[in-house]
């Protein structure tokens, strides 16, 4: 039944159904979703990125990935919980932004960090616990944004949304990939810890209410 | 808007090296021109709130004597030192320390001196800065973290301070504590490590002619987010090792506690010392960036001792450095 209903929401964002502004809108919050990696690129050829540039790009980077993660699985509940249902037009492009910035994060850490040495890359993801989670989050995510189109979407209907179930072991793995990589202080993720444990409570809930 | 500082000397350093101005500084001809060269040209390119100015390179220690330590190295740039620093008790981010330790108040100072030692008792830092024979020293840093610097310290040799307190046959080891006052010190408010930092050496390892007590950089009095008014310079180990803000010195039979130790005993080992070989457990540490490189700039290999290996191995002799790491 809930399967039943999932496809039926996700369905919706294939409906053409008219939703005030979002011509104007839709480009508006595409380009603001950009804007941190504009922002970047921008100071790293600038030459302003701080005395350890590689570090800020990558954890920049890193930070957005799990902004999007977290803004994507608030679509939603939000939408049920405050009749927005405009909003689901907007949870693709947020999904694929998401994938993105995760993108462009393994990216900086290939090409600055390990200068895309293979046999470094594949040492350090095996060897450290919190490369190979974070490099599992990435090939988790690949199949999610390959059929993320209207076409898949009908064509997987059920299994689709089953698919794209896995955003929810993916975004507590790409917060444990941050936890684990902290020294001492667990403030940041510890807030992302909490506003995760509130959307997919939220989802638990749902299911056994 | 920029100035380049015209090296006279060539045997310090090729120009080649010398990518631009902020990374390099030649410390005497700076020294000789602090007086005319005006520093506001550096604040365009500053990101941060320029805390000093390096156009004061030399102010506070004018006669200070030049020692061969370092002669030649690259140093980082002195915004660099100072706008990216690990001082949790200012706050975890790198930028937290130069914004949070403005005001931190470092005079007067003293120095408790305890245990194992004829003379103990609260020593006024004037009072172990009289007898120090106060001299630059050009160390390489090298943080836990992966990433390295090049640092002018000024400061005079631990051994000698240590000597002054006569250290007993009993004293094995010896303990540095930082202060512990979070209405100073903002990050202490909340307990992301066991305040008050401690950390500790050997008593060989304190005695040995490489470490160093200091009381500034770039020829300048300490900056407060690079651990003012003094602090220690263990140029082989890991910079968390280097402890910041020293309040009290104490030598000990026993191996003393040391914070990042009792954070995380897997990961940060007694001795610390910098080694290529043996990874932390989440992060290599076979290699380094040095903070001011470019992005597109390789990593650089990271030595054994950090290079010191000539002055500090004998000390590990017949240690399984992979244990007592």
């Amino acid at each position: 039944m809930q399967l039943e209903a999932a496809v039926k929401n996700s369905l919706y964002m294939v409906i053409k159904e008219r939703v005030p502004g979002i011509t104007f809108f839709k480009p508006l919050v595409f380009i603001l979703c950009l804007l941190p990696f504009i922002l970047l690129v921008i100071n790293a050829l600038n030459n302003e990125l701080g005395p350890n540039p590689v570090e800020e790009m990558i954890r920049t980077l890193g930070d957005w990935s799990i902004y999007f993660i977290l803004a994507g699985l608030t679509i939603s509940p939000a939408r049920k919980l405050f009749k927005l249902h405009w909003l689901i037009r907007y949870r693709r492009m947020v999904g694929l932004f998401a994938f993105f910035y995760v993108c462009m994060h393994f990216l900086s850490y290939i090409w600055f960090d390990q200068f895309f040495s293979v046999e470094d890359i594949v040492k350090d993801i095996i060897k450290r616990p919190f490369i190979t989670i974070g490099f599992i989050c990435f090939l988790l995510l690949i199949p999610l944004a390959l059929t993320s189109t209207n076409a898949m979407m009908k064509r997987l209907k059920k299994n689709w949304v089953r698919l794209h179930q896995l955003v929810y072991p993916v975004s507590i793995l790409a917060l444990l990939h941050y936890f684990m990589m902290i020294k001492a202080d667990y403030l940041v993720p510890g807030i992302m810890l909490v506003i995760l444990s509130v959307l997919l409570g939220y989802r638990f809930f749902l299911k056994f209410k | 808007m920029s100035f380049i500082i015209k090296t006279a000397s060539k045997q310090d350093i090729k120009e080649s090296e010398t990518t631009t101005e902020s990374d390099y500084l030649n410390r005497r001809e700076f020294i000789k021109q602090s007086g005319i060269l005006a520093g506001a040209a550096w604040a365009g390119s500053l990101s941060l709130p320029a805390i000093a100015k390096p156009s004061d390179y030399g102010a506070d220690f004018p006669n200070l004597i030049k020692t061969a330590y370092g002669k030649g190295e690259k140093l980082t740039s002195f915004n660099d030192a100072t706008t990216y620093n690990n001082f949790y008790e200012f706050g975890t981010g790198k930028k937290d320390p130069a914004l949070n330790a403005t005001d931190f108040k470092t005079d007067p100072w003293s120095i408790a001196v305890e245990g194992e030692a004829n003379k103990t008792g609260i020593f006024h830092l004037e009072d172990i800065l009289k007898h120090a024979q106060i001299e630059e020293r050009i160390y390489r840093f090298r943080c836990v973290e992966a990433w390295s610097m090049t640092v002018p310290w000024v400061g005079f040799s631990l051994a000698e301070m240590l000597k002054r307190f006569e250290p007993t046959s009993k004293a094995k080891y010896v303990q540095f504590e930082t202060l512990y006052d979070p209405e100073q010190m903002p990050g202490q408010v909340r307990r992301v490590l066991d305040w008050p930092y401690r950390d500790g050496l050997r008593m060989d390892e304190a005695m040995n002619p490489l470490s160093f007590m200091a009381t500034g950089i770039y020829g300048r009095h300490m900056p407060n987010q690079n651990g003012a008014p003094i602090r220690l310079v263990v140029p082989w180990k890991y910079g968390f090792k280097n402890i910041k803000s020293i309040v009290k010195i104490k030598f000990m039979e026993q191996e003393p506690v040391c914070t990042w130790n009792v954070t995380g005993p897997k990961e940060y080992g007694f001795y610390s010392n910098v080694n290529p070989d043996v990874d932390h457990p989440r992060w290599s540490q076979a290699t380094e960036r040095a903070l001011g490189s470019k992005f597109w700039e390789p990593k650089a290999k990271t030595q054994l001792f950090n290079g010191y290996g000539e002055q500090v191995a004998h000390l590990y002799k017949d240690m399984d450095l992979k244990k007592y790491f």
